[in-house]
């Protein structure tokens, strides 16, 4: 499962430069990753080094400067825009820091917003993300707005929204960068039983030492570039 | 229509301000639709009158009487089928602000040139058998809730009865319908016969000639031969199409239209800087919001639509609302208490303002829109 030839993901020679007027700001150059279908990697290293940057690649949010990213077999680097954004809906499940849910919606709402895209039926729409609820152990909750829920709660609904769509690629920047520890530790327990119940293939940034250590590999990311060990 | 919710839900996110912007889109159309009905009622009958009609006047004015016996010598004329006189009361019923109009006409050759009002054959029967008779049309019995057999007392202003008497009563033998929507419905129309033999001066003149002609194409010709017959005579004439005589009469009010055009066009302007600023807040504010939708799989243009259905949801709302009380308050009757001779929105108007809707939610909507379509999602979920 580990050898690079059955690669979900597969990142090669990428250079992603910024332009800021007339400054350039190198943050990856030439930088290669292979993530084996059910790995749950951990990504690692200081700030600005240019992890969410490569978090969005990987989920076709952004595209490289230079080099290519292939998901699944499929150049994502090559879609246009209108293909890309289909292939999001259907291959990629995403995890922010800061939730991002809508305020006004419910819980049950947030979770069905992915499915709007497909061609479900309203009453499939709102069974698959009761299901999502109850998988994140949030069944109780379909009809609060994200303001009424704690912090660890709307990252569990957050959770739910992106796997809703039961998707190939699970990605999270810094899933738990604004929970305290007991409720980050729930959030790493949910991502880690996805992954090992599901199958899941998830790629978490994250700053936390303990939540790295949830996962099967770690890399850290620095001046650009992947290593296996984090640098003094 | 799955999307519709989400629409929705975010014109809920801020209240009073969707609130009041809902109600300013409002008042613009309720505004839109009531000065549309009260334009109607000043053109009146511009829109519904006869082309095959002519109005002969005195060449001086309108007020200037003609001679009863103009008709047979006009009916004379090449192109004339037939000529009716009218002759204006200038009664006052109860009190003066009670203004409609009451003539004197011969009912038979009346009722047969203006075949837009409706009255059935016992009522024109009863007519011909009552020397007092009147016939009033439908707007006004309603106004006045005069019912068949009413004994109706008119205070002259203009004619006295023989004697000096000033108060003329009238029977009230039948009430007319208008063929269409825009038909004079709130003329009082009496025997002529009556008020001839019944006036102290004034016998043998009448107002003003009503003139059907044969052929509508040939409608200036025809004129100018009845006004060449009376050249020259003590009393000359002024020939001219009913429309353009009614146009006129619109005109001595000044330029209603190009008013209340100026109103609207001022008010349509404010009101789609404040649906305009509306909508730009809403996008402005949503920036990772809408990142987001991107983000799980939504297209540039999905987004772009989003946020322009927004705004259609937005203005219809409030347009439709606006066009809808417009209605309902136009139906509750005219503002002067009937005076106007019809009062309704027509349905030209009410499609200029659901297009008026369509392109001020266009408006409003497409630079914040545009603005969604560009997001980068990378750079917007920054924010
Ligand atoms: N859209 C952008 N435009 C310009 N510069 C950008 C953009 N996105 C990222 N950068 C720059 O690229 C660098 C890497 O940013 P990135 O967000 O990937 O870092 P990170 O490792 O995720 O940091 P953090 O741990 O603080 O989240 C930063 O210097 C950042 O300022
Ligand atoms: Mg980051």
């Amino acid at each position: 499962m580990t050898e690079s030839s059955r690669s979900l993901v597969s990142v090669k020679n990428v250079d992603k430069v910024f332009k800021r007027g007339s400054e350039e700001i190198h943050v990856l150059g030439g930088l290669d990753l292979d993530i084996p279908e059910g790995e749950f990697l951990a990504l690692m290293g200081p700030s600005g080094s240019g992890k969410s940057t490569l978090l969005n690649l990987i989920g076709g949010l952004d595209r490289p400067s230079q080099g290519s990213v292939e998901v699944g077999g499929e150049r994502i680097d090559q879609l246009s825009n209108r293909r890309l954004a289909a292939w999001r809906a259907r291959h990629v499940g995403l995890v922010f820091q800061f939730y991002n849910l809508m305020p006004v919606l419910t819980a049950q709402k947030n979770v069905e917003l992915p499915l709007l895209l497909t061609h479900l039926s309203r009453a499939e729409r709102k069974k698959r993300a009761a299901i999502a609820l109850d998988i994140v152990g949030l069944s109780n909750r379909n009809n609060h707005y994200p303001r009424t829920l704690s912090g660890g709660e709307q990252q569990r609904v957050g959770i739910a929204r992106s796997i809703v769509t039961d998707p190939t690629l699970l990605l999270c920047d810094e899933p738990t960068g604004d929970l305290d520890r007991k409720s980050g530790d729930e959030i790493l327990d949910l991502l880690q039983a996805l992954n090992r119940e599901q199958g899941k293939t998830i790629v978490m940034v994250t700053h936390d030492i303990h939540a790295a250590a949830r996962a099967t590999r770690t890399l850290y990311l620095n001046k650009g570039r992947l290593t296996t060990e984090p640098e003094e | 229509m799955k999307y519709l919710y989400l629409l929705w839900s975010n014109l809920k996110r801020k209240k009073m301000r969707t609130t009041l912007t809902l109600l300013s889109i409002m008042v613009a159309f309720l505004l839109f639709g009531y000065l549309g009905a009260i334009k109607q009622a000043f053109s009146q009958g511009i829109d519904v009158a006869g082309l095959d009609r002519l109005i002969v006047r005195h060449k001086v004015s309108i007020i200037q009487l003609l001679p009863e016996a103009y008709e047979s010598r006009i009916e004379k004329i090449e192109g004339v089928e037939d000529a009716v006189h009218q002759t204006w009361f200038g009664g006052v019923y109860q009190k003066p602000s009670n203004f409609f109009a009451q003539m004197p006409v011969k009912p038979e050759e009346y009722l047969k040139m203006y075949p837009e009002f409706v009255l059935s054959d016992e009522e024109r029967n009863a007519w011909l058998n009552t020397r007092s008779g009147a016939v009033v049309g439908r707007g006004i019995a309603d106004r006045f809730g005069w019912k068949l057999g009413d004994r109706i007392p008119i205070n002259a202003t203009i004619w006295s009865r023989k004697g000096g008497e000033r108060t003329w009563e009238f029977d009230l033998v039948g009430i007319y319908d208008g063929a269409e929507k825009g038909t004079d419905t709130s003329q009082f129309l009496f025997r002529y016969d009556f008020f001839n033999e019944s006036r102290q001066f004034g016998e043998g003149l009448v107002g003003w000639y009503t003139v059907r002609i044969s052929d509508p194409d040939r409608a200036a010709i025809t004129a100018e031969l009845i006004d060449a017959e009376f050249a020259n005579s003590p009393n000359e004439t002024k020939a001219e199409p009913e429309g353009a005589f009614l146009q006129g009469f619109a005109n001595q009010i000044g330029d209603i239209g190009f008013i209340m055009m100026s109103i609207i066009v001022a008010v349509f302007f404010t009101i789609l800087l404040v649906a305009g600023n509306t909508m730009a807040y809403a996008v402005r504010e949503r920036t990772n919001e809408l990142a987001l939708l991107k983000a799980i799989g939504f297209t540039d243009r999905g987004v772009l639509a989003l946020v322009l259905g927004e705004s259609f949801v937005l203005t219809l709302l409030g347009g439709g609302l606006g066009l809808a009380l417009a209605w309902l308050l136009v139906s509750l009757g005219d503002p002067s208490g009937g005076s106007l001779p019809v009062f309704f929105i027509p349905y030209s108007d009410l499609a200029v303002g659901i297009a008026l809707i369509a392109i001020m939610a266009f408006i409003a909507g497409i630079l914040p829109a545009l603005q969604a379509q560009r997001l980068q999602i990378a750079d917007a979920l920054r924010r």
